[in-house]
């Protein structure tokens, strides 16, 4: 963490964006994590991915739950709402939030403590109800505001700064995103932020329930030797599946590939994300097979990272529920109230 | 023998086997009645179980109209032989028992202060119809049909009920109408008349007959609610189903088919309670409706909403406690859970039902000030008005009446550079002005937390910011007291020295208490507290007597315990009467305890005009 304020005062040269922001524009309050945390990175690809969205910073909504990982969002987007809630619970008030306005763009931020145990139950909920979200999880193994002890997601024999062995089986989120019906699943690592960038961009742009697992060191509690979460140990064991480039609807497709290299993804509102394959036989429309992939790689003690799934046709909340597309909130009583009339023929339907 | 006489005023109550269609039938009865003008209060007595166990349904014809449960059984119609010991000791001496027949019944299974009245249903139903399910459920029709000779209950009514309910199916509607004179007919040929009578009045007038779940819904409907979320709880479920069911038919576009509501059957209530918390975070008006483990569940976010200032809108529809308590009887027991839910320093707005009309109102009232307030506001029903119909006023609405969304500041005015701090006190009520996310590019946004932030919503440990946010918590709950719902009085014929204070579901067997002292000579001046926080009526009420009694259907005396915590009055004033055993208070039990206390006090009206 630093002390000193970030000046407020922008060079006239930074680069603007169609929307007409500087990427300053997307920063928020300086951070208060610990120097060299994880979390701090997956800010600035927050910050770099909706520069370069082009999204207007207040149309984004940022909620999250309690713990390191929650605190972030007053970190990132200083011009959008955003809504420190309870422990775990986030998922809830988001859902809540995007019933009323369908509008605006959510990003709910978590952590491994807030998403795999205390909240695992919302956690899969807001996945089966395909929430139209981008659910971040920066996961670090470990409980750090309290200190270090372990968390739901810390591997089997992982050991604590303290010495101890973790004894609990893991919990692996991306797994339980895809068996609870995410349409968009991903993993990354904090420490590789050219991966990490078009992973958020495409999972903002997924309109339904989208989820990146991130895993992002704790600097301070968990990146010693024999944890499983160290900045060492993910680097060793990375197994990245693809590489990410995403193009929003209005971006020519410019880049070049090889023949057979490329796999192109096009999302329900008409943007592409565009996979060049790092393993010939993965294919992230696959839902069965990126299960199996992924718990093969686990059993081999190999992380694997990339856009895992992606469900083109994802449906979300509202449409499953037919609700209005004017935003809930924006109904007045002209549009609410039946009136005294309509009431009278319920009375009499009464008597 | 003494036989019961009475003519529009009595109490039949109806002892069935659950899942047997019992419930329509018995409903079928009520309404007649109605139809003819006398008013009736029915009240279901289910247990815990789809089929089965032993279920009651009692009916009290009451052409005063007095609505609350009377005691006391005048006519049983025993239909379940696992309950027929204790239904058989319930009749009042001089009353009647109406049974199945079939299988004889040993005189020692009797009683020989009661007329008996029995009727072969079973063989009737063997010998009419082939069909298991069709022997089931007529029976129940024909033992109505009986009922109507008995009681002189027209006819003519039923087949006009018969004609709504069963419009454009003529099979069921013929089938159900010979069913009916089956009955009639038996019992014209075969059963002694008795001294019960119905006879045609109006006193019904323009008053509807419906339970107070269905009303909170409509009355969410009316308020402007478009976001519902819930977990399934009796006695509160029927609350979202309601709102469901109005919904579809009333907000839902014709052309189109788009719903201008929405409704998630959530996990469980902590998810409940968080989507009505960010729906509300966001500009939409939300509610749920549970019940007492509901509220318990969560209490956490009722905390954030309350510091972070969110409006939500809780309908607790409450039951027997406490922990999983007896989830299908009444009572009043979560007074103390609403008003101060959560950890830290929290106080909450309540508003007391009556009856249906009054949830609905009130539901709909709770839309707004939980906007103008920016707070959590409960609804507090509990399973006597929520699921039991009830006779009441018909529903309202003024199309003049807008909705208070409170103080919202648009984005015109944070262009025109007006201050906003999130949790500052401009106005000096304590409510501060709140955005909507998305309202503007480079101002007005704000990060939402509990305590930890000043008054610009800037994160902030400074026990002064703490303070200042506290005083103005306290300052807007001032404020609440000008807003909700002013007490109701119930002022006695004479200057009275006692006083009774009651709330929600109370009201009714109340009323019918007041009108029995006051023939004893015994008058009291009554108030009905309708919402929480009280306001100064309240406790100059409590001072202007020598003593209170105050009504409750809990065991602890929680309202007693907030009076006296919050009105800061004179504990030694209120003397709690508390009813707890899951059913309905009722009047001969205020009038009993009234009467014994007040002897008690030494005090007898000497002359008529020198009274107690």
């Amino acid at each position: 963490m630093t002390y000193i304020a970030k000046p407020r005062l922008h060079h006239p040269s930074l680069a603007k964006n169609r929307v007409g922001f500087t990427r300053r524009d997307y920063e928020g309050k300086i951070s208060t994590l610990c120097a060299g945390c994880g979390h701090d990175s997956i800010s600035a690809s927050i910050i770099q991915a909706c520069w370069e969205l082009d999204i207007e910073p207040h149309r984004v909504a940022k909620l999250s739950g309690i713990g390191c990982s929650s605190k972030t969002p007053d970190y990132f987007l200083g011009n959008s709402h955003g809504f420190n809630t309870v422990h775990g619970r986030m998922p809830s008030v988001l859902t809540g939030a995007y019933l009323a306005n369908r509008d605006l763009i959510y990003l709910g931020v978590s952590g491994d403590g807030d998403s795999a145990s205390i909240g695992l139950g919302q956690f899969a909920h807001v996945m089966r109800r395909g929430v139209n979200m981008t659910y971040l999880v920066e996961n670090n193994g470990v409980y750090g505001l309290t200190k270090g002890q372990f968390s739901a997601t810390a591997d089997k024999g992982s050991r604590s700064k303290k010495g101890q062995s973790n004894n609990d089986a893991p919990i692996d989120l991306v797994t339980l995103a895809l068996v609870m019906g995410a349409t968009f699943v991903a993993r990354g690592f904090s420490g590789d932020k050219t991966q990490l960038v078009p992973l958020l961009r495409a999972a903002l742009a997924h309109q339904g329930a989208a989820v990146i697992d991130i895993l992002s060191p704790c600097i301070t509690f968990n990146n010693h030797s024999g944890s499983t979460k160290s900045y060492d140990y993910v680097r060793e064991h990375n197994e990245a599946v693809n590489r990410l480039d995403f193009i929003p609807l209005h971006e020519e497709i410019t880049a070049d590939y090889a023949a057979g290299e490329l796999v192109a993804v096009r999302q329900h509102d008409g943007s592409v994300v565009h996979l060049r394959k790092l393993h010939a036989d993965y294919d992230p429309t696959d839902r069965i097979r990126a299960m199996s992939y992924i718990q093969e790689h686990a059993a081999r003690g190999e992380v694997v990272t990339g856009l895992l799934y992606v469900d083109p046709e994802a449906a979300d909340l509202h449409r499953q529920l037919g609700t209005v597309e004017q935003p809930l909130n924006t109904l007045g009583a002209a549009e609410l109230c039946p009136g005294a009339k309509a009431l009278e023929k319920i009375n009499a339907s009464l008597r | 023998m003494q036989k019961i006489e009475a003519v529009n005023d009595f109490v039949v109550k109806f002892a069935n086997i659950n899942g047997s269609g019992s419930a329509s039938a018995n409903e079928l009865f009520a309404r007649a009645i109605l139809r003819m003008g006398v008013p009736v209060s029915p009240r279901n007595i289910f247990p815990s179980n789809i089929q089965g166990l032993p279920t009651w349904f009692e009916v009290r014809v009451t052409e005063h109209g007095y609505l609350g449960r009377r005691g006391g059984v005048d006519l049983m119609v025993a239909m379940n032989p696992q309950s027929w010991e204790q239904d058989v000791r319930e009749i009042d001496p001089g009353g009647y028992l109406f049974y199945d027949s079939s299988k004889a019944v040993p005189r020692a299974r009797l009683r020989s202060d009661i007329h008996v009245l029995g009727m072969p249903l079973t063989e009737i139903c063997n010998d009419t119809y082939s069909d298991s399910r069709e022997r089931q459920l007529f029976k129940n029709i024909i033992y109505v049909g009986a009922l109507t000779t008995l009681l002189d209950i027209d006819p003519q009514e039923i087949e006009k009920l018969f004609g709504e309910q069963y419009k454009g199916k003529e099979k069921l509607f013929d089938s159900n109408l010979q069913a009916l004179n089956l009955g009639r007919d038996y019992a014209r040929e075969h059963l002694k008349p008795i001294a019960l009578k119905v006879e045609r009045r109006d006193r019904v007038g323009d008053m509807v007959f419906t339970d107070g779940n269905s009303a909170a819904a409509l009355g969410c409907i009316y308020g402007g609610a478009t976001v519902c979320a819930w977990y399934p709880i009796t006695p509160s479920s029927s609350v979202p189903e309601a709102f469901e069911r109005y919904a579809q038919k009333l907000r839902t576009d014709p052309v189109s088919g788009e719903k201008r509501y929405s409704i998630v059957q959530a996990e469980d209530e902590l998810a409940s309670i968080g989507m009505v918390i960010g729906a509300g975070w966001n500009g939409a008006r939300a509610f749920t409706a549970t019940s007492g483990p509901g509220i318990s569940l969560m209490a956490e976010f009722i905390g954030l909403a309350y510091f972070a200032e969110i409006p939500a809108v809780l309908i607790n529809v409450q039951r027997g406690g406490p922990s999983t308590g007896m989830p299908t009887r009444t009572q009043q027991a979560d007074v103390l859970a609403c008003a101060y839910a959560s950890h830290g320093d929290t106080k909450h707005v309540l508003l007391f039902p009556e009856d249906p009309c009054e949830c609905f109102e009130m539901s709909a009232q709770a839309l707004d000030l939980a906007e103008r307030l920016q707070t959590p506001v409960f609804v507090m029903s509990d399973l006597d008005i929520g699921m039991n119909q009830r006779l009441c006023r018909p529903f309202a609405w003024d199309d003049s009446r807008e909705y208070d969304r409170g103080k919202v500041m648009t984005r015109e005015a944070l262009d025109a550079g007006t201050d906003f701090g999130r949790y500052l006190d401009v106005d000096g009520d304590g409510i501060p002005y709140r955005t909507y996310p998305g309202t503007h590019p480079t101002k007005g946004g704000y990060f939402t937390r509990g305590t930890t932030k000043n008054a610009y919503a800037t994160y902030s440990e400074a026990g002064a910011d703490y303070i200042y946010n506290m005083q103005r918590l306290r300052q807007k709950f001032e404020t609440a007291k000008s807003l909700v719902p002013l007490p109701v009085l119930t002022a006695a014929r004479y200057p009275a020295r006692f006083a009774a204070i009651f709330y929600g579901s109370t009201g009714p067997a109340m009323q019918e208490a007041l009108d029995a002292l006051a023939e004893q000579g015994i008058y009291i001046n009554a108030l009905r507290v309708r919402a929480f926080p009280f306001q100064n009526e309240i406790a100059d009420f409590i001072a202007a007597h020598s003593k209170v009694f105050v009504f409750e259907q809990n065991f602890d005396g929680q309202l007693t315990t907030l009076l006296i915590n919050e009105a800061h009055v004179n504990p030694a004033s209120l003397i709690p009467v508390l009813h707890y055993d899951g059913t309905p208070i009722t009047a001969r039990f205020i009038t009993q305890e009234i009467a014994e206390r007040v002897a008690r006090l030494n005090v007898r009206p000497l002359r008529e005009n020198m009274v107690a």
